[in-house]
């Protein structure tokens, strides 16, 4: 188990309300391996950010990790004050979001942002951290450094923006990567890009990614796991093809049979009734009962888990009980 | 362009230019010339009655442009745009469902404007009779016409819109990426519905969006823009079959596919060009790998024909399949 570099445990995220306690995610347990992709999907408001930003420090209060341990390469996280938390993130942990607009400041150079964070987190000298974030700009693909390094944020397109956040994200070598939504305000031919950097990098440096997106096609290409989210529980998660071409749990199922397909004509696409419960009325008993066709009396009382030991596994009494819900769909 | 008989829609050499100057003060100062952004360059494309026709592309290729043009929220720069239909009959659902709808207004009186605009001498009780149907029709309750916007999620609040849209009884409707802002799981729901009511209702589509798997399942014809042109137009099946346009093909190779994920992929450099300077000859040649002298210095034009379909591209009406 020495090359885990994330290890959540039971984690549970509430924001308190003035109606109530929300449980923004509830029991989570996974882990992520050096130079492994987890890709985690799900709607939005599934909690899929969320988990994100618990294991980045960054949940908003009064949002707060109410149970649960998250183990950074051994180390726990979950419990450092703000200052030790900053020490992490950014040196062992670098982080992607959507938007790289909102990610870089407008106001300074970007070669300046880079050696600014370089020089936070290494003990390089001014020039050789020019350096440094010339050879982190080369690498993550920005065609004429020597002119770019000096330009602003605004100067360059969406896609080279967000390369410019990976560079900045890789800067002091971290073990591990949140990128959240990295590619969704890219074009497709962009985004495609931006993904096979991912996985260069990843392969390359050993980096450990958990790569968050609703994007299903995305996380097949991409990932090597994929954890599967819905309101706010572990659905199912396991091997990118087993869940894209078995999948256990009937929402994965509906998931993956709503998504309009690139060789297959059908007059209709498959549908899943209703829409996801909001997180101050969510049903006893499994989360996506009432919009399950299979559904028994037991998935209307008690909730299923995934054992928090297991790395591929069916939050679905029904699928761990061994039942097909889907013949046939394996092509 | 010749006059289909079954032809609702014509557009004809369709242009608009939007002038992103800066301001004459500047201009006059640091002595700098006018600028054009050329949205919408050119484009001509028919749509038959009862179909669908998709435009897709990537952001800033002007499809959006051409749906505000068709509806008549922006005025053409030139070409023509002729609508063998009725006017009234025209509606348009938008993007985001969260800004489309009037946030202080009740569901029903949302639903019953279109109503009440076109056809202000409509008794009231006709109209809540209408709106009760409406609802019902795109999978809501009557008693929701008694909610606000918010009450709603994304799912239901398209569905309202697309209520709305339905409300003036339309023949034609523009969709300009109306299930991008949902997430798929919604988006099959309203997807379904849209298919639904085209048969039951005999309506025509003009749907825009950038996702290829939702236009593969929706369109009849598809047309691929990029940088304000038209550079493909076919039929879904022959589109995907047999592209012929090196853009076209670009997309096709890098849409991520869930039944047979390309892990090793090695995807296409290059970006798209700004819209203010686009390169001389075919706007896509810079990125494209079949470019020669040629695609630098002229501009090809769609009416090539290779085996009966149109593209703009001189490399497929030579034949060529090489990367050079």
């Amino acid at each position: 188990m020495s090359d885990v570099v994330l290890d959540v445990q039971n984690l549970r995220v509430e924001f308190p309300t003035r109606k109530g306690v929300l449980t923004a995610v509830d029991d989570i347990s996974l882990q992520i391996r050096r130079g492994e992709i987890l890709g985690m999907v799900g709607e939005s408001g599934a909690g899929k950010s969320m988990t994100g930003m618990s294991i980045l420090g960054l949940l908003e209060p009064p949002g707060r990790i109410a149970a649960g341990t998250i183990h950074l390469s051994g180390d726990r996280i979950d419990n450092l004050d703000d200052r030790a938390m900053q020490a992490v993130r950014g040196r062992r942990i670098g982080a992607i979001f959507q938007d790289p607009l909102t990610s870089l400041n407008p106001l300074f150079r970007v070669g300046d942002q880079l050696v600014e964070t370089i020089r936070l987190h290494t003990d390089l000298d001014k020039s050789a951290a020019r350096e440094r974030a010339k050879e982190l700009m080369r690498e993550v693909g920005i065609p004429a450094v020597e002119e770019r390094i000096d330009s602003y944020p605004h100067q360059f397109s969406g896609g080279m923006r967000q390369r410019i956040v990976i560079a900045l994200a890789l800067c002091a070598e971290p073990e591990l990567i949140v990128a959240d939504e990295p590619t969704t305000a890219l074009d497709v031919s962009i985004q495609a890009q931006i993904t096979a950097l991912l996985k260069r990098l990843c392969r390359e440096r050993g980096t450990a990614v958990m790569l968050v997106t609703h994007d299903m096609g995305v996380i097949a290409e991409t990932a090597d796991r994929v954890a599967v989210m819905y309101a706010g529980r572990l659905a199912e998660i396991g091997a990118v093809e087993d869940v894209v071409r078995r999948p256990q749990h009937p929402y994965t199922v509906g998931l993956m049979g709503s998504i309009p397909s690139l060789r297959k004509d059908v007059e209709e696409l498959q549908m899943i009734p209703g829409s996801m419960p909001r997180l101050n009325a969510i049903p006893p008993g499994c989360a996506f009962n009432p919009r399950c066709a299979h559904a028994g009396p037991r998935c209307r009382a008690e909730v299923p888990r995934i054992e928090s030991g297991e790395t591929a596994g069916a939050a679905c009494w029904l699928a761990q009980a061994g039942t097909t819900l889907n013949p046939g769909e394996a092509a | 362009m010749t006059l289909r008989p079954n032809a609702i829609l014509e557009v004809d050499a369709l242009e608009r230019r939007f002038d992103v100057s800066a301001p004459w003060l500047n201009r006059l100062i640091e002595r700098k010339p006018r600028k054009t952004l050329r949205a919408v360059d050119g484009v001509d494309f028919t749509i038959q009655r009862g179909q669908t026709l998709a435009l897709v592309g990537e952001s800033g290729c002007g499809k959006s442009t051409i749906a505000k043009l068709v509806t008549g929220l922006h005025a053409p720069s030139g070409g023509s745009i002729r609508f063998h239909g009725d006017r009234d009959r025209l509606q348009m659902i938008f993007q985001d469902p969260f800004a489309s709808l009037n946030p202080r207004w009740r569901v029903a009186r949302i639903i019953a404007e279109p109503l009440r605009t076109l056809r202000p001498d409509t008794p009231e009780a006709e109209v809540s009779t209408r709106v009760d149907e409406l609802l019902r029709t795109v999978g809501l309750a009557p008693a929701d016409g008694l909610k606000f916007p918010h009450e709603f999620s994304g799912g239901q609040r398209q569905r309202i819109s697309i209520a709305r849209a339905l409300a003036g009884e339309p023949e034609f409707l523009v969709c300009d990426e109306p299930t991008s802002a949902l997430d798929v799981s919604v988006q099959a729901q309203v997807l379904n519905l849209m298919k639904r009511l085209q048969k039951e209702m005999d309506l025509t589509y003009l749907f825009i969006s950038h996702d290829l798997s939702v236009v593969r399942h929706m369109a009849d014809v598809i047309a691929v823009m990029y940088l304000g042109r038209i550079v493909e137009i076919q039929p879904t099946a022959d589109l995907f079959a047999n592209p012929l346009h090196p853009y076209t093909r670009l997309l096709l190779d890098t849409i991520p596919d869930l039944e047979a994920p390309r892990r090793d992929r090695s995807p296409m450099g290059g970006e798209v060009p700004s819209p203010v300077s686009p390169p001389s000859g075919c706007s896509f040649h810079p990125r494209c790998p079949l470019a020669f002298e040629r695609c630098k210095a002229e501009r090809p034009q769609r009416s090539a024909k290779v085996h009966n379909r149109r593209v703009a591209c001189f490399a497929a009406e030579e034949g060529r399949t090489d990367v050079q």
